[in-house]
């Protein structure tokens, strides 16, 4: 057992680990920051997905240990200052890009990684980063339009979903 | 998963001595390490991060040579050697999903020799050296069968050097589940010579396809390659695909390989 201290969401946060500890459940069970999703455990789905240093990491696949010290930004932290949704959760409620919302907190730190690496994706450019992450409902045709309206493109060519 | 004793060096010479230890492994990216261990596949008592060591670190140019530290994530390959070695650059683009190359290394892939790994495949398509704390080990000698290498314990990769080629691309036929090679090929023409590395297909791991070498090396187009074939024998049979299908592909992927290198 050791005591891990990580920047999280802007604040210095510590918390118990052992070696084996990972980062999913160090800040699931550590802190208290439940909006990160355990799906597979296996590193498929990426339900799990959080920033590490502003790059998007697995947490179940990571060891809070290992990260000691990083800057680390969960789903909790995607909100505007005030409270309101950011742009890229705003989307994801404007065109119902999630159904149970299992795969959501993965997908909108995903697709925010995607957008910083590139701000105009094209509908295949983001169908294939987010080939790391698995919705189970299958709803994915309303996440890539989501993704492609908090980039500011006009989607209305998209038509909707029957889902 | 099983708890061990985690440290992290800053140093080679300090992760060569905590490795010394019983029991004890290096972790890289964790990418696979982690999931097997989750498996209960491998139990270390202690795991040594190689993630604070700065020597192992980033890609540089040392004359011919593209020079990659062997903690280097797949994520900084992929755009930090795109202007030296574009077909290394594209193929590190390729290796599982955005979040798997922010944190999966190439030594830790080359450690593993996964036969259906990405690496092993430009590694020994560019005839590349393997560099460790203790040698310099050819990647003709390296790979050593499935999941095996020339590594003795303890050892550490340190960096990879690869020779810039005149060419060169890899072409992968995705396993969309595992996001692995189910056959993928890596060409590439140096000044005289032409080398192809097939991963995915074989039960022997990644292997140098020396016909098609020797077929592209008079003439390097995608015809050159026309009525060649690789035996089905040895390669991989599973639920994805069967032996004679991998040996199919595998030609299909070399051909598309070196069409895209143009």
């Amino acid at each position: 057992m050791g005591k891990v201290t990580m920047t999280v969401n802007g604040r210095q946060m510590t918390a118990e680990a052992e070696g084996r500890t990972l980062l999913s459940t160090w800040l699931r069970e550590g802190l208290g920051l439940t909006g990160t999703h355990v799906g597979c455990d296996t590193s498929q789905c990426g339900a799990c997905v959080v920033h590490v240093d502003g790059q998007p990491v697995k947490s179940c696949t990571a060891l809070a240990m290992d990260l000691d010290g990083a800057e680390v930004r969960t789903i909790e932290g995607m909100a505007n200052a005030d409270g309101s949704l950011s742009a890229i959760q705003q989307a994801f409620q404007d065109h119902h890009g999630l159904q149970c919302g299992f795969c959501t907190p993965g997908m909108v730190m995903a697709a925010a990684a995607l957008l910083k690496e590139n701000p105009k994706p094209t509908e295949a450019e983001v169908r294939h980063y987010l080939e790391g992450n698995i919705c189970r409902c299958t709803g994915y045709h309303n996440i890539v339009k989501a993704v492609l309206a908090a980039s500011g493109q006009d989607v209305s060519g998209l038509g909707i979903a029957a889902e | 998963m099983y708890d061990f004793d985690f440290v992290k060096p800053g140093s080679i010479d300090g992760a060569v001595k905590a490795l010394a230890a019983e029991d004890a492994i290096p972790l890289a990216g964790g990418q696979t390490l982690l999931p097997s261990m989750k498996q209960r596949l491998n139990a270390p008592s202690v795991m040594v991060s190689l993630r604070g060591i700065p020597e192992l670190q980033g890609v540089c140019r040392d004359g011919d040579v593209l020079v990659v530290g062997a903690a280097t994530t797949h994520a900084r390959v992929a755009t930090e050697a795109a202007a030296e070695y574009p077909g290394l650059a594209a193929l590190a683009g390729q290796i599982g999903d955005p979040a798997v190359r922010a944190m999966g290394t190439i030594g830790g892939s080359l450690a593993n020799n996964d036969p259906s790994a990405c690496y092993p495949a430009g590694v020994l398509g560019s005839g590349a050296t393997i560099v460790t704390n203790a040698r310099e080990i050819a990647a003709d000698d390296f790979f050593d069968g499935m999941f095996a290498t020339a590594l003795e314990e303890g050892e550490i990769i340190t960096s990879v050097r690869f020779p810039i080629p005149q060419k060169a691309a890899y072409a992968k036929f995705h396993q969309p589940a595992s996001r692995f090679a189910l056959a993928a090929a890596f060409v590439a023409r140096f000044a005289g010579t032409v080398r192809v590395a097939i991963t995915g297909a074989s039960e022997g791991g990644v292997f140098r396809w020396t016909e098609a070498e020797a077929a592209l090396k008079e003439s390097f187009t995608p015809e050159a390659l026309s009525g060649l074939t690789l035996p089905a024998e040895g390669m991989i049979g599973d639920l994805h695909g069967t032996p004679d299908y991998r040996a199919h592909l595998a030609a299909v992927m070399t051909r598309r390989a070196v069409a895209a290198a143009g």
